[in-house]
């Protein structure tokens, strides 16, 4: 029986979730020494008080956009894929890979084949624990955590050395050619005459956007994704519909590890311009805060990576302004998951027998 | 006049708007046996949930042997002499009897001394009341019947004076229950007072003394076993006189749909649930396979449906269609002309948080009639739902809701709808009427005799006897992954397929009857 | 390579095995009752930050290792509320005690020290020093087994041994005890143990508590015996080797001291060598960091002998109608 009205659950509960969060979040600020309220206009102000505030939050939100649709794809088929991170680190890797290949003459031709590189390097490192999963029922949870270690460990020896620039000390590869270089929102912006700051903004936010429509029209209107969405509701009933749970496990990771690893167009092909070692700062990780606030749904996912584009935004503005460091970004993050991820049932059972009381008190007619 | 070992006094117990118990008053008196029977729902386990203090009642008082008693938590109530057998054991699978039977009942701190203690008092127990079981076998390795004497040792051990049981026969065979039912009387003899807890009107009539009857909540009657007939206590139960017969003309069966040769199913642990199973279902008549859950019904089922991969050999209308692989699954099978209505709606036939409208497409969602193109065509799948919702009669009659908030014999009403409307050659169906009230029940099996008369193959497994015996133009038995036997539904009775359902055939009528038990608890182990 | 160098890379071993160990030992207590737990890392790292920055405030390393005790047991309990009380995901729950810890830490570090994100280096009572055990000396001289025990196996701080003596004891507790049963049992099918009259609830909080407690030893074992001071992000995934270890150790205690000591022995290595020339190849340091998690993933793969979590792992327990 549904319990709660529709909007109850996807829009008041998240937002009593985050502002919970926010509030804790508070207590924290003042508990350093710092007025939270003054640390909150600071941390609005840089990050959605300029079009430079703007660049950086919709840059950020373009990582998380591609990490958030990644985790959430997966939680439709009831697959927790915490190895987002390790996923991006392989998809730069394709990324880079792609961009150091040929001189590539334009932006344009380059994009599609770097999209490949990427999608198809995270993919393949979300396939073995989905395979795994399917084929050995181990769990996914732990072995893309330990993929996740495997990945930097992986990276770390490739840019000691194969990758390394022969003679540099640093251990990156080297930069990629003119022609791999995406234009940012001030290069596309100024084309049509509206002045935008110097942010790493760029147009993989336009890819990100169509893949969070993609995302939507591939669950909602496609066989796969009703296929995907039965699976994760049931096994046994996904078996008696002919659906084969080893095909959907195995396409729903290989479709999260590449939108993982397609944030590296955004922030290696978009921002660094070459492989280094700390190519994803976490963003598989904020993927999880982000699919959870936005109860994996496209349209969500996208709201929540703007807001958590925002924080991250404000935050670094936080860091330099106040003395608060921008590690407050991971609490609030860290928050953020507790109260919508792990507390849930804190806000949501309440409420649930609120709104039962309320429809016996409206209806007055017990059922049977 | 000595004191009743249990009375209730006005229980009442809402969840939300669902009145579970409404004013029960109960008498139990020490040293007998006392039966509740009523349909699915009726809340006879919500009853019994309070009195083992897993729910508290929202009014009404509990006396035990006369004094007013609050039962707050279970530990309350096995110290009020209450012990409870769970309709599913509530043993640790990797524990030894005998750690199952100490775990919560130690003496002290550490294990040494209260294992070496209960092994005695075990062994006391065990000869007293004929509860033989091993008590360092693992729970693992022990069949059904081994499981419940462990659960009501596990009770005696904590003392108790009350014994109740929840649907105890559910898993067992015919034979196993007698020997319960032994095991019951000499309780009883004890001065032990037992609870039945059932829905089966048999096994009431046999073992009780006294019955009470629930109804939606309400105790409606409690009467002497001796003084009532089952007609009367079914009349209780249900409000109505029951036409159990279903109304059908004789079969006309055409040629074999249907024809299944030597079918093996080894599960991952290695078990053979099926061992070469071999039958044939004609065009216009039903087969019905009876047997006690558990027995390889389930895995016939999923093997022809294409839910699970098997060895041997299935003809469809002559075509042989592949039991491994990925041409062996159940979309192969569909568009091969079988219809399967699953024996567990709620995790097979139904995903429950889905809309009615995308249940109507639940396996049939690659039909060319519900796509356009690369995209599915959902507002052809909302037409088509409507209508199948309204030509069954399904209620409320929204296909915006989602399948959880249907009753139970509407949610059925929706798989039979999607089955049926595709007039499959073969249709496979797994407990029909599991949980689904009985307006419900006579609606559908009018479905399925339908579907016979108009030249189709049905095959029918359920664990409800009566059902298998007014629907079926043949029976066949299954028992541990065989057939036993197949009869004639009008030259058989219950008591020779019960004897199939324990694996007992003509020939095995030599056998000592320990022999058989023994092959029995074995057997049950594997299935199980 | 030496004798001499063997001796040291087992000595290293023990040293960087036991912040493995005892938090292995932790998540063996909380899973074992159906509580999985992925916020080790997470709980490591508060104590650790907590036990220095007390033992630099107050120079006391027993008060430090009492505070970080303390923290852990707090996002111990955090966790407990999301997993137990609340019926949250235990996974998610993890996760977020992670970022948690790693926030926080950097927070309150920043706000107290103002040393970027670190504790002042410890020096004296403010740190553990090693132990030297009784003979050590007399039996140096002892050829082959002398150094091993006198220069490996002597001379820890005490929260190794601490650690080492937890093994025997987790397993008495475990299958030995009252409590042990009733753990085990918890973990495997919780309405049993609840139809049984035992509180599912107080015995899952039990269970988190001590792993709370265990992690705060792991936590202040790093940051005042093993390092001499907080530095960010210090525990660098030895949360998620411990419960590597533990799925390697399949839920058993003796297991889990053999596993952890051989992911010490790996980590050991890989910090003495660059490279593991093996003659006719070399095996990059990279690899060998690597090889714990690859080896449960594999174990986990179920090739090699197949890991079963407990039954009831990872479930919020709700009673039955």
């Amino acid at each position: 029986m549904d319990k709660l009205p529709k909007w109850v659950d996807v829009a008041l509960i998240p937002l009593i979730n985050l502002a919970l969060a926010l509030i804790v979040s508070g207590f924290v600020v003042a508990l350093i020494g710092e007025d939270p309220f003054n640390a909150l206009s600071v941390m609005v102000r840089g990050a959605v008080g300029s079009t430079y505030g703007w660049g950086y939050t919709l840059f950020y939100a373009t990582n998380f956009i591609f990490t958030g649709l990644a985790v959430a794809i997966a939680f439709h088929a009831r697959l927790f894929n915490i190895g987002g991170e390790g996923q991006a680190q392989l998809g730069a890797l394709g990324v880079a890979l792609v961009c150091l290949a040929l001189p590539w003459p334009h932006w344009i031709i380059a994009l599609p084949f770097a999209i490949l590189g990427g999608a198809l390097f995270g993919a393949a490192w979300a396939a073995i624990p989905a395979y795994l999963q399917a084929k050995r029922g181990s769990h996914i949870v732990i072995t893309t955590i330990m993929f996740n270690f495997i990945a930097s460990a992986l990276l770390v020896y490739l840019l000691v050395g194969i990758l390394k620039v022969p003679g540099s000390m640093a251990p990156e590869t080297a930069r990629f050619p003119e022609g791999a270089h995406l234009p940012s929102a001030r290069d596309v912006l100024a084309v049509i005459g509206i002045p935008f700051a110097r942010t790493p903004l760029n147009v993989a936010f336009l890819v990100a956007l169509v893949c969070a429509w993609g995302v939507w029209m591939l669950l909602w209107r496609s066989r796969l994704g009703y296929e995907i969405r039965a699976f994760g509701q049931s096994e046994p009933a996904a078996r008696y519909a002919g659906i084969s749970p080893l095909k959907i496990t195995m396409i729903t990771m290989l479709i999260s590890g590449a939108l993982a690893g397609l944030m590296a167009i955004n922030a290696v092909m978009g921002e660094q311009q070459r492989l280094i070692q700390d190519n994803v700062l976490g963003a598989g990780f904020v993927g999880i805060a982000v699919a959870l606030m936005g109860r994996s749904h496209p349209v969500g996912v996208l709201l929540a990576a703007i807001l958590f584009g925002a924080l991250y935004q404000g935050g670094a503005e936080l860091e330099f302004e106040t003395s608060v460091p921008r590690e407050m970004v991971v609490v609030i993050q860290a928050l953020v998951i507790l109260f919508t991820g792990a507390l849930d049932g804190m806000i949501r059972r309440p409420l649930e027998s609120l709104f039962a009381r309320r429809k016996r008190s409206t209806s007055g007619v017990p059922a049977e | 006049m000595t004191a009743p070992a249990i009375e209730l006094k006005g229980i009442s117990k809402s969840f939300g708007p669902v009145h579970a118990n409404k004013d029960i008053d109960l008498r139990v008196m020490p040293g007998t046996i006392h039966g509740i029977i009523g349909e699915n729902g009726a809340g006879k386990s919500t009853l019994m949930s309070i009195l083992y203090g897993f729910y508290k009642a929202d009014r009404g008082q509990i006396y035990i042997r006369g004094d007013k008693t609050e039962i707050a938590d279970s530990q309350a109530a096995i110290r009020a002499g209450i012990g409870m057998v769970f309709q599913h054991f509530k043993l640790v699978q990797n524990f030894t009897v005998l750690e199952n039977i100490v775990l919560g009942a130690e003496e002290g701190a550490f294990l040494r001394q209260s294992l070496a203690r209960a092994r005695t008092l075990l062994k006391e127990l065990s000869e007293e009341y004929e509860l033989h079981v091993d008590p360092d076998a693992k729970i693992e390795d022990l069949g059904v019947g081994m499981q419940q004497r462990v659960e009501i040792l596990k009770a005696l051990y904590r003392r108790a004076e009350i014994l109740i049981l929840d649907e105890p026969t559910g898993v067992l065979t015919p034979s196993e229950a007698d020997h319960l039912f032994r095991i019951l009387e000499g309780l009883k003899r004890e001065g032990k007072t037992v609870i039945l807890i059932t829905h089966k009107l048999r096994e009431i009539m046999e073992v009780t003394d006294t019955i009470s009857v629930m109804r939606r909540g309400e105790m409606t009657a409690t009467v002497n076993t001796a003084d009532t007939s089952p007609e009367e206590l079914a009349e209780l139960m249900v409000g109505r006189k029951v036409l159990l017969r279903v109304d059908k003309t004789p079969s006309k069966p055409g040629e074999v749909v249907a024809d299944v040769k030597n079918l093996r199913v080894v599960d991952s642990d290695k078990v053979e649930r099926l061992r070469g199973i071999s039958l044939q279902v004609r065009r216009g008549e039903i087969l019905g396979i009876a047997g006690v859950a558990g027995n390889g019904q389930s895995e016939l089922l999923q093997v022809l449906g294409g839910m699970q991969d098997a060895t041997g050999e299935v003809r469809i209308n002559g075509e042989p269609i592949d039991l491994t692989g990925t041409k062996s699954d159940a979309r192969t099978r569909r568009a091969r002309g079988i219809g399967h209505v699953p024996e567990d709606r709620h995790h097979e036939g139904l995903i429950l948080n889905f809309h009615a409208w995308e249940n109507v497409a639940f396996g049939y969602h690659h039909a060319p009639e519900y796509n356009s193109g690369p995209l599915m065509d959902n507002r052809a799948i909302r037409q088509d739902a409507e209508a199948k919702i309204a030509k069954f009669d399904v209620r409320p009659a929204n296909c915006w809701l989602e399948a959880k908030s249907f009753s139970g014999g509407n949610q059925q009403k929706i798989v039979i709808a999607r089955e049926l409307e595709r007039e499959p050659d073969l249709l496979l169906v797994g407990q029909p009427t599991r949980g689904v009230d009985i307006g419900a029940i006579e609606f559908i099996h009018e479905q399925i005799v339908a579907l016979r008369d108009q030249g189709k193959a049905v095959l029918l497994v359920s664990v409800e006897l009566d059902e298998i015996m007014s629907l079926s133009d043949r029976i066949a038995v299954m028992f541990d992954g065989r057939i036993m036997g197949e009869r004639l539904p009008s030259e058989t009775n219950e008591r020779e397929l019960g004897l199939l359902m324990a694996g007992i055939t003509d020939t095995d009528r030599e056998h000592s009857v320990a022999e058989i038990e023994a092959n029995l608890a074995h057997v049950a182990g594997k299935v199980v | 390579m030496s004798y001499a160098d063997i001796i040291q890379i087992l000595d290293s071993s023990i040293r960087l095995g036991t912040p493995l160990l005892l938090a292995c030992l932790a998540g063996l207590y909380s899973e074992r009752s159906g509580v999985f737990d992925i916020g080790l890392e997470g709980k490591m790292l508060v104590a650790a930050f907590f036990s220095a920055a007390v033992a630099a405030i107050t120079g006391s390393v027993w008060i430090g290792l009492l505070a970080g005790v303390a923290a852990s047991v707090v996002f111990a309990m955090i966790h407990g509320l999301a997993s137990i009380t609340f019926r949250g995901d235990q996974l998610i729950s993890g996760v977020a005690i992670n970022f948690l810890a790693a926030g926080m830490t950097v927070l309150i570090a920043q706000d107290w020290f103002s040393q970027g994100s670190r504790t002042p280096s410890l020096s004296g009572d403010a740190r553990f020093s090693s132990i030297d055990l009784p003979f050590a000396d007399a039996l140096s001289g002892v050829p082959i087994l002398g150094p091993l025990y006198s220069e490996a196996l002597s001379g820890h701080t005490i929260l190794v041994y601490v650690a080492l003596l937890a093994v025997p004891a987790t397993w008495y507790v475990l299958f030995r005890t009252r409590f042990g049963l009733r753990l085990r049992a918890v973990g495997e099918n919780p309405g049993a143990v609840d139809t049984a009259g035992i509180s599912v609830t107080r015995l899952r909080y039990s269970a988190v508590l001590i792993c709370g407690i265990l992690c705060g030893l792991a936590g202040a074992y790093l940051s005042t015996g093993l390092a001499a001071g907080f530095t960010k992000d210090m525990t660098a995934g030895r949360g998620f080797i411990a419960l590597a270890a533990l799925i390697f150790a399949k839920w058993r205690p003796w297991y889990a001291l053999f596993a952890c000591l051989l992911f010490g022995l790996l980590q050991a290595i890989s910090n003495r060598y660059s490279t593991l020339d093996l003659g006719i190849f070399e095996i990059p340091n990279a690899f060998v960091l690597a090889l714990p998690y690859i080896l449960t993933v594999v174990i986990l793969a179920g090739f090699v002998g197949r890991a079963i979590p407990p039954r009831a792992g990872g479930e919020p327990y709700v009673k039955e109608r």
